[in-house]
């Protein structure tokens, strides 16, 4: 305990970069998979490309799309915008697919009715299509959450002060106790963001409360990997 | 574009596939290196993982424990878990055997979450009303498991292995940060001498690997699912209708 | 015949679906249990192969209890059709159609011929037999559940549900091609079915069940269309409404014919002379 007492706000530093860090991937996936999820939803070409270029984005290794993309953006590899970047990238593959099935999931007599009551298109899709979608794009974004910050450690290779550096920094220096510290925290941040979003949910889906968890609830989100059904992948890449 | 050109040029230059250069050459070994740490790995975990995935998914018990440890184990940071395995065995074990072990257990602990729910979504996908019937046949349950179960789920077990083996691909291009082998010494080699065409190349050729790794998973995904199943939409209805219609009563096994 | 004494069913979340059943169902003759949805009859059919075990009481085929015997050799000897005929969907049909014979041990080669004759018996083009299930019709994969049933030659044949998810006109026929098989092979059927039309089409002796397995009336269909036993039976069958009750009259202008009116004075066909077959599919 005594190394982690004594660099406490080296600790907290990391921490919040680290959360800083990880916030915009989550928002930006989320924003990015809806637009990505209707057009994956208007015919099977469209959701064929969608998906499967999700799933190859999801292919590449942590590492080796930190390198290769300052080639397609203007940034350079220890950029800490690269980092962003790429963990964006990711939370997109996952959610896009997560966004596709939320929306197609909406029941059609429901859409049916909305548009004969009279909602405009653009009305039905903010109003009624996405609130409906909502659980099902709720666990996506848990699922992205808890990747990326699994994954923002992985940056520390190219750079970026974060929780990373604890692994790196305790293997070299041989402190056991950094390196644990820093998984805790990790798992910690991950169980704190996935509570908030879960608060969100319940706020913004009220609906949705004391619903009794239904199998398809606990089902596993499906994962970029998947042509047909749900499976769950394991910790980030 | 310069870049990219370069390190292709780095790549197909017959220099660097030289038996007996020094590390990180030739590209060969690092490849071969590679490829048996997740051969090893993803076998090592399969072993555990899709015997256990199976039993959960024939028997339906333990799937809140599915559910929530391939939740957690998600939230894993693998660089953290790779060292700190790496630093407790360096404790005990020799400098050289130390990486490989503590790395080798690393690469299992995070193939396993995704062979057990593949195995285990992939047994659960299977028509009820079809495993009941076959019971009623007269099938032992480990008869249903291996003529029924198993086939009928065998496109999402191999979607489990596949997902695993990326996994193990990744970690192990991140384990050469740790002084092990494998195509990630290139680019850690490269980041050292601040060689561009050492880091891209090295970069390329996990992307490669992880490509056509993929594509022949997913080759192989659609080869199972062939013969005679039926299409996943009209399969999902017939499912979600038998699940609401009758409960199936499981006084048999 | 098929036995059961004082048969109690609870399950586990507290619901009795069956209460204190005891009937004694006869051999080489078609038994259809008839009740609504939720009235035990399916339970009381899949004690009889032991894909649900009584909670107390016992159910016995030939005087032999079948719990002390092997669940799956049990299984095996009794042939079982549900209604989503349940094939296993990597199969062909004629693989299907062996499934029982083959786990029986019996060589690949002759299961398979011998599933090829009982294609022939339930009406099917041999055609079919290297498709697989879903290539296949629905009434088409029910005679398939029914050869796979038969391939074991089994004396029992429980049937539940079967023709529940084919539309009317098919099931009309596969209600006839059962009655047909009956004649030829003579088994022991024990029907499931929640429609009573169908029961009285296919039945030697028709159980009518209350909830929680309780018999409202057993009986021949003539016996129970003669002699409703109670309100419940009456309703069930349409009796209530002077529907089930046939007269015939002979009205001016008519010119000799014989007009067959129910107890309202509805039309419902006319006399004509001669047997009408014993059943649906029984050739006169």
């Amino acid at each position: 305990m005594s190394w982690t007492l004594s660099n406490l706000d080296r600790i907290g530093e990391l921490t919040l970069n680290h959360v800083r860090l990880s916030i915009i991937p989550i928002i930006a996936s989320f924003v990015l998979s809806i637009p990505l999820g209707w057009l994956a939803n208007r015919n099977a070409v469209l959701r064929s490309i969608v998906i499967t270029g999700g799933s190859l984005l999801f292919t590449i290794p942590s590492l080796p799309l930190f390198v290769i993309l300052p080639l397609i953006i203007p940034t350079r590899v220890l950029d800490e915008t690269n980092l962003v970047v790429a963990l964006s990238i990711y939370g997109v593959a996952i959610m896009a697919r997560s966004a596709a099935d939320a929306l197609a999931s909406v029941a059609a007599p429901t859409l049916d009715a909305s548009t004969a009551i009279g909602f405009s298109p653009a009305a039905r899709f903010f109003r009624v299509e996405l609130p409906l979608a909502g659980p099902v794009l709720l666990a996506g974004i848990r699922v992205v959450s808890v990747s990326t910050i699994a994954l923002v450690s992985v940056g520390v290779i190219i750079g970026s002060a974060n929780l990373g550096y604890l692994f790196q920094n305790g293997k070299q220096r041989g402190i056991l106790e950094e390196v644990v510290v820093g998984i805790l925290i990790s798992l910690i941040l991950a169980l704190v963001f996935d509570l908030i979003i879960v608060g969100i949910g319940r706020l913004a889906l009220p609906w949705n409360r004391d619903k009794p968890l239904r199998r398809r609830a606990l089902a596993p989100t499906p994962l970029p990997h998947d042509s047909e059904a749900p499976v769950l992948t394991g910790a980030s890449r | 574009m310069n870049l990219l050109l370069g390190a292709l040029a780095w790549l197909v230059d017959p220099a660097h596939w030289v038996r007996g250069s020094q590390s990180p050459l030739p590209i060969q070994d690092r490849l071969l290196e590679h490829l048996a740490y997740t051969a090893i790995a993803v076998v090592i975990a399969g072993l555990i993982a899709l015997p256990l995935g199976c039993h959960i998914g024939h028997t339906g018990k333990g799937r809140q424990f599915v559910i929530g440890f391939t939740g957690a184990m998600r939230a894993l940071p693998t660089l953290g878990l790779l060292f700190f395995l790496l630093m407790v065995f360096g404790y005990f074990l020799s400098f050289d055997t130390a990486p490989l072990v503590g790395a080798t257990i690393a690469f299992v602990i995070l193939a396993i979450p995704s062979m057990l729910a593949g195995a285990y979504s992939g047994l659960e996908s299977v028509d009820r009303q079809t495993i009941d019937a076959a019971r009623a046949n007269g099938m032992t349950e480990w008869q249903i498991l291996t003529q029924v179960e198993v086939p009928l789920g065998l496109p999402l077990i191999v979607g489990g292995i596949r997902a695993a083996v990326l996994q193990v691909i990744a970690t192990v291009t991140i384990a050469s940060y740790a002084g092990l082998g494998g195509l990630g010494r290139i680019i850690t080699s490269g980041i050292g001498l601040n060689d561009y065409d050492l880091i891209l190349g090295g970069a390329l050729l996990v992307t490669a690997l992880a490509l056509v790794v993929d594509g022949l998973f997913a080759l192989a995904q659609r080869a199972t699912a062939t013969r005679g199943l039926t299409d996943s939409k009209a399969a999902r209805h017939r499912t979600a209708a038998s699940r609401s219609s009758r409960p199936p009563t499981r006084e048999n096994a | 015949m098929i036995e059961f004494r004082s048969v109690t069913k609870q399950f586990p979340d507290g619901t009795t679906a069956v209460q204190d059943f005891s009937f004694v169902l006869p051999s080489h003759q078609t038994t259809v249990l008839v009740g609504s949805s939720g009235c035990g009859k399916t339970t009381i059919l899949r004690m009889i192969n032991r894909m649900v075990e009584p909670t107390s009481g016992q159910v016995l085929i030939d005087d032999v209890d079948v719990a002390g015997q092997d669940k799956v050799k049990l299984r095996r000897s009794i042939g079982y059709v549900l209604q989503a005929a349940g094939l296993l969907p990597h199969r062909k049909v004629v693989d299907n159609v062996a499934t029982v014979p083959m786990l029986n041990g019996v060589a690949k080669a002759e299961a398979r011929a011998a599933a090829l004759e009982l294609l022939d018996l339930v009406g099917l083009d041999r055609s079919l037999a290297e498709r697989y299930p879903r290539q296949l019709s629905g009434g088409q994969q029910q005679r398939v559940g029914v050869a796979r049933a038969l391939a074991s030659d089994p004396n029992i044949l429980l049937m539940d549900e079967p023709f529940g998810a084919v539309d009317p006109i098919v099931r009309a026929d596969l209600q006839v091609e059962l009655n047909r098989l009956q004649r030829e092979l003579g088994k022991t059927i024990i029907f499931v079915t929640h429609d009573i039309e169908e029961a009285f089409t296919l039945a030697d002796q028709v159980i009518i069940f209350k909830k929680g397995g309780v018999i409202a009336q057993a009986g021949t269909p003539a016996q129970i269309l003669a002699d409703p036993a109670d309100d419940f039976v009456a309703s069930f069958i349409g009796a209530d409404k002077g529907r089930r009750d046939l007269f015939l009259q002979q009205r001016e202008g008519d010119r000799g014919l014989t007009l067959v009116v129910d107890g309202d004075g509805r039309p419902v066909g006319v006399l004509e002379p001669g047997n009408a077959p014993s059943r649906p599919g029984a050739t006169a």
